[in-house]
């Protein structure tokens, strides 16, 4: 047991070691390419190769000097804002459309094609659309992440609603349960599982959009800064950018997976 | 006590083949069921019975024929007609405790909320599970889920109560255990039962009547046996009385002899 867990420790740590030494490898043969003590001092402040003394993006994350120009804190939390407001719209419609779907055979036939073929497109895709319709960054963005993230909410909703077993809907027949009675008591507590693997993928989704839509409109966010800061050729940033996205985006999967675990009657039973 | 209290008329049911004639599973059941009476259906397995038992209780709808229920006719499900089914159904996220005050809320809502949980208890208590009222499906055995769906079934006072091969999934001594407080819920509590089995002893042990089924297609009644035998009944003293001894045969000799049916 002891021994597992050295080895949880080590082995990423070696990996971490080789990606630091290819990182090292490219910035040697990328002409202005930022070497990892650059990307550091970047980060975390410092005096950086050139003898320049930086203050780190991360140790000074919450400072505004005007509208355009706030720290890694704030472009995040406007980030983090349109997430949820597109994920929970995306919620609000897609878990009632998918126990429709999943409910009713016609809904089924109906709406299943556009689901599929929706679906897959890219969320770039619909940025121009959505900006041409509501000429606003924030809504465009909030948009974009709504009909990009709404797919897997519908699909494994409709998923849950499926695998509800025969049985429990004879119990409900017998015990005369109106449909609203039925879908309460029985089939939500039964979906609510797949429901939340299909907001965790959801929410998944909406953090990936959401720094291709800031690129692509501007303004505010992380998305955007990353972009920003190509442009202003603070290349270490973009590589700061790219691990704060990343943490972030598993943090909110592991808080996800933790919501959903809370929910999911299958874990309850085992876990006392 | 009323003697015609659930009657079964010409009882059919086919079930339609794309391009064939119908498949007939059941054909020709006239049944007459007394109050307080307990009855099983036994037969070899695809003989209808668990259909026949699937139309009285309304889940599954006769082709022809009449169920009449103190001389009302039988249109879909409903709570006075409980079924015990033989995976138990629990929802799995109730407690055993919630499992039949669910059942008890919807089907009488005009209980106070001190009566309701009067009423959940009482059937708690009736098949001895207070000790595990709070768990979950899950967390308990097989023959403790099947009494939480006895107890489930009887806190709606049904008037009838149906049994789907209700001990089947259950390891011998178990399936003793619940015909023992099947028996003894009984002594106390007189219900109406019908109850699917495939297995003579039981059949033999529980019924006032076993409802011996013919081989399908067109499964019908073959014979009717009336078991005379004195409540409470004791399944070890039973296996030398001559009665018991005589059904036991009767049946044997109906499902071995009459309606032999080969292993496909």
């Amino acid at each position: 047991m002891k021994y597992e867990m050295i080895k949880k420790i080590v082995l990423p740590f070696l990996v971490f070691l080789l990606i630091l030494q290819v990182w090292s490898s490219i910035a040697m043969s990328v002409h202005n390419f930022p070497t990892p003590s650059d990307t550091y001092v970047a980060a975390f402040g410092g005096v950086n190769a050139n003898g320049e003394a930086m203050t780190g993006v991360l140790t000074d994350p919450f400072y505004v000097n005007n509208k355009d120009d706030k720290g890694i804190f704030w472009q995040i939390v406007e980030s983090l804002k349109r997430v949820f407001a597109g994920f929970v719209l995306a919620i609000l419609i897609g878990v009632p459309l998918g126990l429709f779907v999943g409910m009713s055979k016609n809904a089924q036939y109906a709406l299943n094609p556009f689901i599929q073929i929706f679906k897959p497109v890219s969320p770039l895709a619909w940025l121009p659309l959505l900006l041409f319709i509501f000429q606003d960054i924030n809504l465009t963005a909030i948009s974009t992440i709504f009909i990009t993230s709404i797919w897997p909410i519908i699909i494994n909703t409709a998923l849950g609603v499926k695998s509800v077993s025969e049985d429990y809907m004879n119990v409900a027949k017998v015990l005369r349960f109106s449909p609203m009675e039925k879908i309460v008591q029985i089939i939500l507590p039964v979906s609510v599982p797949y429901i939340f693997t299909g907001m965790r993928l959801s929410l998944g989704i909406a953090w990936l959009v959401i720094v291709a839509a800031e690129m692509l409109t501007g303004g505010i966010g992380i998305g955007f800064w990353i972009w920003d800061e190509y442009n202003n050729l603070n290349y270490h940033n973009i590589i700061i950018g790219i691990i704060v996205v990343g943490l972030i985006g598993f943090m909110l999967d592991i808080i996800m997976g933790k919501i959903a675990d809370y929910f999911d009657y299958t874990k309850k039973g085992r876990a006392k | 006590m009323s003697e015609k209290f659930l009657s079964l008329k010409n009882i059919e049911k086919r079930f339609p083949i794309l391009g064939k004639e119908d498949y007939v599973a059941v054909t020709d059941v006239n049944l007459e069921i007394k109050q307080n009476e307990i009855i099983s259906i036994i037969g070899h397995s695809g003989c209808g019975k668990s259909t026949l038992l699937n139309m009285i209780s309304g889940l599954d709808a006769q082709t022809s024929g009449d169920i009449l229920l103190e001389n009302r006719h039988v249109k879909g499900p409903g709570p006075e007609r409980a079924v015990v089914f033989q995976n138990h159904s629990l929802l799995p996220w109730l407690s055993v405790y919630q499992n039949i005050e669910m059942a008890v809320k919807k089907v009488m809502p005009e209980l106070s909320s001190a009566e309701l949980r009067e009423r959940v208890e009482k059937f708690v208590s009736m098949v001895n599970l207070e000790h595990a009222k709070d768990k979950l499906p899950g967390e308990i055995s097989g023959g403790m889920k099947q009494r939480v769906g006895i107890a489930r079934a009887l806190s709606i006072k049904p008037k009838v109560l149906l049994m789907d091969e209700p001990f089947g999934a259950l390891d011998s001594l178990t399936r003793a255990n619940l015909q023992e407080h099947l028996m003894r819920i009984q002594q106390n509590v007189k219900n109406t039962v019908i109850i699917i089995t495939h297995d003579i002893d039981e059949a033999v042990l529980l019924s006032d009547r076993v409802i011996m089924m013919t081989n399908g297609p067109h499964a019908t009644i073959g014979e009717i046996l009336e078991v005379n035998l004195p409540r409470p009944r004791n399944r070890v003293e039973l296996q030398s009385n001559p009665e018991y001894i005589r059904c036991r045969e009767a049946i044997l000799s109906f499902l071995y002899e009459k309606f032999a049916k080969d292993d496909e």
